[in-house]
């Protein structure tokens, strides 16, 4: 124990003390906030061209159809004659000209509405002229064989389906995007993390390999602690570093908005608008799904196959360390790792919000490589205790399996040097 | 004396590759013990199951007269041969953090770091990283590391490889005094000729399997053939060579000489002494040379393994 915490130490200052560490740490808050401040600016940018939009209207019937807003000014060009209308429209640089035929209400052939422009206008703003001129022509059609517009509108019933379980609590459906999210984010953090430290273990291991300095430490302490002792130092780096992250990021985001005077909220329109559209009622819902959410239960689990999963996943980092010599050796024996994880979110992501107790989220979330990302993406949508119970007793039997292969992997293969290891080989190595 | 380590028909595969085969030695208390061989003898291997690095399939390792257990690597000091240490810790803290890892407070590690640094003239290098140093100033720092502890076995893996004479001299100084301190000392090494200066027991490992092992002094003992090393000085060779060889077993030589002498290696009888054969020589010539042959390790170990092949 004496020495696990000396090994945990010193793994702890090594990872800490590192340049590279340190400069990443500090210098990926100023990259991300860099990013963020650069995709705001470019976006202004893209927007702030206000466009002129032709109309050349034979049918006379659009002319209230189409109002100016902020970035799109109509240009009503019907009084010239077509020919000049066009080459108007061409010298002045209109993003556009609409060409509506004078029949277009009997013709019934909406292809022969037209839109010219110098090059391919683009997808929203098609589908918003679209939408315009199908809205008025259908409207137009309905009142010519006699339907009266007022009681049409009044006719529509809007269904919001009052979602209840069996015990009577209400649910909705934005619980189940609040769910979804604390789920993704929870999993996705989990990949993160993995790749990133246990990458960093995997590395600290051949390093000790590279300086023949793990002969010396392998004659005083058990190859099982060194191996405990790098991952948990590695870990306790990773988590300063991500909460330097954190709270870099945070102060950086808040003192960068108010200099620069970019207003942070506004990034997020499309998410600003569905709140904005959100009445008040669905608002108060949304706090009390937040509310309702089984907190405790979720932060339990959370730490639990966060750290299980993290172990597991580096025990399997610090063996393939053990196994090569340098890290281009590595890469035949990353698809272990890469591969459950990409598959437990790609199961997080598809199936668990499609269906998140049917039959491939549980196997999932019992699996011990998955288990981890899948079973914490389902905890918000409620899953029994005794499926918990037996998925993590699997996720903990099988660390403590792979730990143990680890360290034998570890015992032979940091003594050997040279020798690019086959998986063959490995299954030998085990039989020492 | 009291043997301090023994291992006991030690036998080690690694897969279908025998590395030892039921070998046994035994290190008196106070002795500098000899592992010799050649490259892939088994050497290392034997080395790395009394670090409990490797463990044998069977035989076993008393220290002490108890079973070898995880508590005895606090009274084991080992450089390997494949030598390292962490390029981009520095010196002083990576010195305390091994020596703490054999169990010294961190008081105590510093002490005598201190005490080592100053003895081998090292402590301006406390605040240096590894990267900074050269093979050889590394080579010194893990020498220390190796005794800091002081462990009652020292073991060393081709001590000497690596450092050039000047340092070399000072670690072989430095064992020799360890020794006289009461410690107990394995080395394994190729060089045979080290051997012959610092070992007072040894083995020879060729191939998996133990040849030969026993006091040096006894083994030489063992393995001369009475022969004795002659420079002659005389007007007529051929006749006296002549007349010696109907007489001995006699074989032409070379040697160093600053006389025009006849040179010649003379074996005699094992029960004969070596006055009669000094005796017979004066009465035929001036002997400026009278020299018994020793057999050095290197033809001991030579002469071994032929005769086990």
């Amino acid at each position: 124990m004496h020495n696990l915490k000396l090994i945990i130490k010193r793994e702890y200052l090594a990872r800490v003390r590192n340049k590279t560490f340190v400069v990443m740490t500090f210098l990926s808050p100023l990259i991300l906030v860099g990013m963020i401040m650069l995709i705001t600016y470019l976006t202004t940018l893209n927007n702030s061209g206000e466009k002129t939009v032709g109309i050349y209207d034979e049918s006379g019937i659009f002319a209230t159809s189409f109002k100016n807003t902020e970035e799109i000014n109509y240009t009503d060009l019907s009084a010239l004659p077509f020919e000049i209308a066009q080459e108007k429209a061409q010298k002045e640089n209109f993003y556009g000209l609409l060409y509506v035929p004078k029949d277009v209400v009997t013709s019934m052939d909406a292809g022969e509405i037209k839109f010219f422009s110098k090059e391919t206008p683009g997808f929203t703003f098609l589908e918003n002229i679209e939408r315009k001129i199908s809205e008025k022509l259908t409207n137009i059609k309905l009142a010519n064989s006699g339907v009266d517009l007022n009681q049409l509108e009044s006719a529509e019933t809007n269904v919001n389906l009052d979602l209840q379980n069996y015990s009577g609590v209400h649910t909705s459906r934005i619980s189940s995007y609040v769910k979804m999210f604390f789920g993704g984010a929870a999993g996705y953090l989990l990949m993160m993390f993995i790749i990133i430290y246990g990458n960093m273990v995997m590395r600290s291991v051949i390093e000790e390999k590279t300086n023949r300095i793990v002969e010396i430490i392998i004659s005083s302490v058990k190859p099982i602690h060194l191996m405990w002792g790098k991952i948990l130092g590695t870990s306790f780096a990773g988590i300063t570093q991500f909460i330097i992250w954190l709270i870099l990021g945070g102060v950086l985001l808040l003192v960068v908005s108010s200099v620069v005077g970019i207003d942070v909220s506004a990034m997020e329109t499309p998410q600003k608008q569905a709140m904005e559209q959100m009445s008040q009622n669905e608002m108060q819902q949304l706090i009390f799904d937040i509310a309702s959410l089984p907190i405790l239960k979720l932060i339990l689990f959370f730490l639990i196959y966060f750290i299980g999963g993290y172990f597991l996943y580096s025990a399997i980092y610090a063996a393939i360390g053990a196994a090569v010599d340098n890290e281009t050796d590595t890469q035949q024996f990353m698809l272990p790792i890469i591969l459950p994880l990409m598959l437990g979110i790609y199961v997080g992501f598809f199936s668990v919000i499609e269906n998140p107790h049917g039959s491939i989220s549980t196997i999932f979330s019992m699996i011990p490589l998955t288990s981890p990302i899948v079973m914490l993406m389902r905890i918000p949508f409620g899953v029994p205790w005794w499926e918990l119970l037996i998925s993590v007793i699997i996720l903990v039997t099988t660390i403590w399996g792979v730990a143990w292969i680890a360290s034998k992997i570890y015992r032979i293969g940091i003594l050997m040097y040279g020798k690019k290891p086959s998986y063959k080989e490995l299954y030998k190595w085990l039989k020492y | 004396m009291p043997n301090l380590l023994v291992a006991e028909k030690i036998t080690k595969s690694f897969g279908g590759f025998k590395a030892l085969n039921d070998v046994s030695i035994s290190i008196p208390e106070g002795s500098v013990f000899g592992l010799l061989g050649p490259n892939g003898a088994g050497k290392t291997t034997l080395i790395r199951i009394i670090n409990q690095i490797a463990f044998p399939d069977h035989g076993k390792i008393f220290l002490d007269d108890e079973p070898l257990q995880q508590k005895h690597i606090k009274q084991i000091g080992y450089l390997p041969e494949e030598r390292g240490l962490y390029k981009n810790m520095k010196v002083g803290e990576q010195v305390l953090y091994l020596a703490q890892l054999k169990g010294l407070s961190k008081e105590e590690a510093k002490e005598r770091i201190k005490y080592w640094f100053d003895r081998l003239e090292i402590a301006s290098w406390y605040d240096k990283k590894i990267a900074e140093l050269s093979k050889g100033m590394a080579q010194k720092v893990q020498f220390v590391v190796t005794v800091l502890h002081k462990p009652k076995l020292l073991i060393f893996d081709e001590p000497f490889s690596g450092f050039d004479p000047v340092n070399a001299e000072i670690i072989k100084d430095e064992i020799l005094q360890l020794k006289k301190d009461g410690a107990t000392i394995l080395f394994s090494t190729h060089r045979m000729e080290s051997v012959e200066e610092l070992c007072d027991y040894m083995a020879l490992i060729h191939k998996s399997n133990k040849l030969l092992d026993g006091k040096v002094s006894e083994i030489k003992r063992a393995y001369k053939s009475n022969t004795y090393e002659v420079g002659l000085e005389t007007t007529d060779s051929k006749a006296l060579k002549l007349t010696l060889q109907q007489k001995f077993n006699v074989r032409e030589t070379n040697f160093n000489s600053i006389n025009k002498d006849l040179k010649l290696r003379i074996q005699i009888d094992p029960d004969g002494s070596p006055n009669d054969l000094l005796q017979f020589l004066l009465g035929h010539a001036q002997v400026n040379h009278f020299v018994e042959v020793i057999p050095s390790v290197n033809d001991i170990f030579i002469q071994t393994v032929k005769a086990n092949a």
